[in-house]
């Protein structure tokens, strides 16, 4: 019995000495790739360099027409896919009743989030600039990028809706509430995590895309109002690091862009957070 | 004897499954019918059928009549939301929303349209009154509701359909997720709400069955065996069937 508990103990001990290692190596890559970016792109920040855009004439190197042209896309995929996929997971959780067709759609969609990117980008390009005779733009980046994450955000839509109790349904039906009374007063508002989650990983997604992007928004670096840059070749951030690195050769840039890129992310994620905390509470 | 509500060769089918066979029976008014049998007699079902709650389920089909105040509910012009506020239901599992207690109470008012807040005030309040609960939460409205104990809660969903002031609860076993003492609360309950509703309880507890009903209902393998007084029922029980179940021979 002694021998075989001593045994044990050290099994455990083992296993667990090896769960916390591989706790450690996660936590120390990610230090460390943040803390990389941050030592080495934060000294390339100045005032300039966010508040200017690049001329050669004025001598100035600024990435504000980037960071403007990455708000706007988020701005314009968001306002559509954000209806358009919390719509269509109601649709599919709360009112399809033909399973099979709805399994089928499932499968479709969970297929779609994970399709490479840049296959969005060349579809994105043939059918918004070929087809329908967009230009370059933040436009047709937009609406790429929309067809890109729709099937995140009805995923993970469907996934929180499936969570709420279905007890709470019955008790709301058995009071006579409507279908629609229903999911509004007491499924959504018990859904709002996960739609927030599911936003936070649009918008990871969006910000971080460079591929679909450089097919269909261009690489464009020059100050546009929102209207305007709808259909003007507008580059977002991480299309301008690509572009600094690839054509420029220009690291340091490349780094401080970077930088910004994580700073930006950072804020939306805790604005949606806080948004959803909100909404939560109402 | 005024049935308010009534079933005519009631069948359903779940796909191929026939779990209610040709059912006629009378629930008076004002009285509390209770609905015994084994697991899986079909008096769940039943009960759920009469607030056409079956309809959530996929592949049921029912055919016969279930008659309330003589409108058949199957009829294509009613509206199952008017069904449902005259004929309400409480669960087996307590299920308030996660919501303050006073929104869990308004919620049927407001879904019928009632918006304003004096007419709100003086409904929840009534409303917990009526289920006994008022006077422990009277000062923690706007607390979640989540935050009450079982027996409680269950009270507190008693209370949200007595809101939309129904003619009939339906009670899908509401004391068997609760404590004896919650239980003796509802039983207690349940015999000050018949002055007002006509109550149908399903309840797997013959004592349950004896002390709170005034007829009795005993199902088995999807037929309805035998109804009578409840008295009448446990005494002198006309079905060998039945006599077998209450005594304990199974079930």
């Amino acid at each position: 019995m002694e021998h075989l508990s001593w045994n044990r103990r050290i099994y455990d001990r083992g296993l667990r000495a090896l769960l916390y290692l591989c706790a450690g190596i996660t936590v120390a890559l990610l230090v460390f790739m943040i803390g990389y970016v941050f030592y080495r792109g934060l000294g390339g920040i100045t005032w300039e360099f966010l508040t200017t855009q690049r001329s050669l004439i004025k001598g100035t190197d600024g990435i504000l027409p980037n960071i403007l042209n990455t708000l706007y896309i988020i701005f314009l995929s968001m306002i559509i896919v954000l209806p358009l996929g919390v719509g269509a997971a109601i649709y599919l959780t709360e009112y399809a009743t033909n399973h099979k067709l709805l399994s089928i759609i499932e499968f479709a969609t969970e297929t779609l989030t994970g399709i490479p990117s840049i296959i969005f980008g060349l579809v994105g390009m043939l059918f918004f600039q070929q087809i329908m005779g967009l230009k370059y733009g933040i436009l047709g980046g937009g609406l790429t990028l929309v067809i890109m994450i729709l099937p995140t955000i009805v995923r993970t839509t469907q996934e929180s809706l499936k969570t709420v109790p279905q007890s709470y349904r019955e008790g709301a039906l058995g009071l006579g509430a409507g279908k629609w009374r229903m999911v509004r007063t007491v499924v959504l508002p018990n859904a709002v995590d996960g739609i927030v989650t599911g936003c936070i990983l649009a918008v990871g997604r969006i910000v971080g895309e460079s591929a679909a992007l450089l097919f269909t928004a261009g690489m464009g670096g020059v100050l546009h109002n929102f209207a305007d840059a709808l259909t003007t070749s507008s580059g977002t951030l991480s299309v301008a690091l690509y572009v600094a690195v690839n054509e420029r050769g220009d690291v340091q840039t490349a780094l401080a862009i970077a930088a910004v890129l994580m700073v930006i992310t950072l804020l939306i994620n805790l604005l949606a957070m806080v948004a959803g905390s909100r909404l939560k509470n109402k | 004897m005024n049935a308010i509500l009534k079933t005519e060769h009631l069948n359903l089918w779940y796909g191929q499954n026939h779990a209610l066979k040709d059912i006629n029976l009378e629930m008076p008014q004002n009285q509390v019918t209770a609905l015994i049998g084994p697991s899986g007699c079909g008096k769940s079902t039943f009960l759920k059928t009469l607030d056409r709650m079956n309809d959530l389920v996929p592949s049921v089909r029912i055919e016969g009549k279930v008659m309330y105040r003589d409108q058949n509910i199957f009829d294509p012009q009613v509206d199952v939301t008017w069904l449902r506020r005259h004929v309400g239901m409480v669960f087996q599992k307590p299920n308030p929303f996660p919501m303050s207690i006073y929104d869990n109470i308004a919620y049927g008012p407001r879904t019928h349209g009632i918006r304003g807040k004096k007419q709100l005030d003086e409904i929840v309040e009534k409303s917990l009154q009526g289920a006994a609960i008022w006077d422990e939460v009277k000062d923690r409205l706007k607390k979640s509701a989540l935050s009450l104990s079982g027996g409680q809660q269950q009270r507190i969903c008693i209370a949200r359909a007595m809101a939309v002031e129904p003619d009939v609860l339906l009670m899908d076993e509401a004391t068997s997720a609760l404590d004896p003492i919650s239980t003796s609360k509802i039983e207690d309950l349940i015999a000050e709400l018949k002055k007002t509703y006509t109550i149908v309880i399903v309840t797997h507890n013959m004592q349950q069955a004896t002390r709170v009903s005034d007829r009795c209902a005993f199902f088995l393998h999807g037929e309805l065996v035998e109804a009578d007084d409840t008295e009448k029922l446990f005494s002198v029980p006309k079905d060998k069937r039945t006599e077998d179940y209450i005594t304990g021979r199974f079930g």
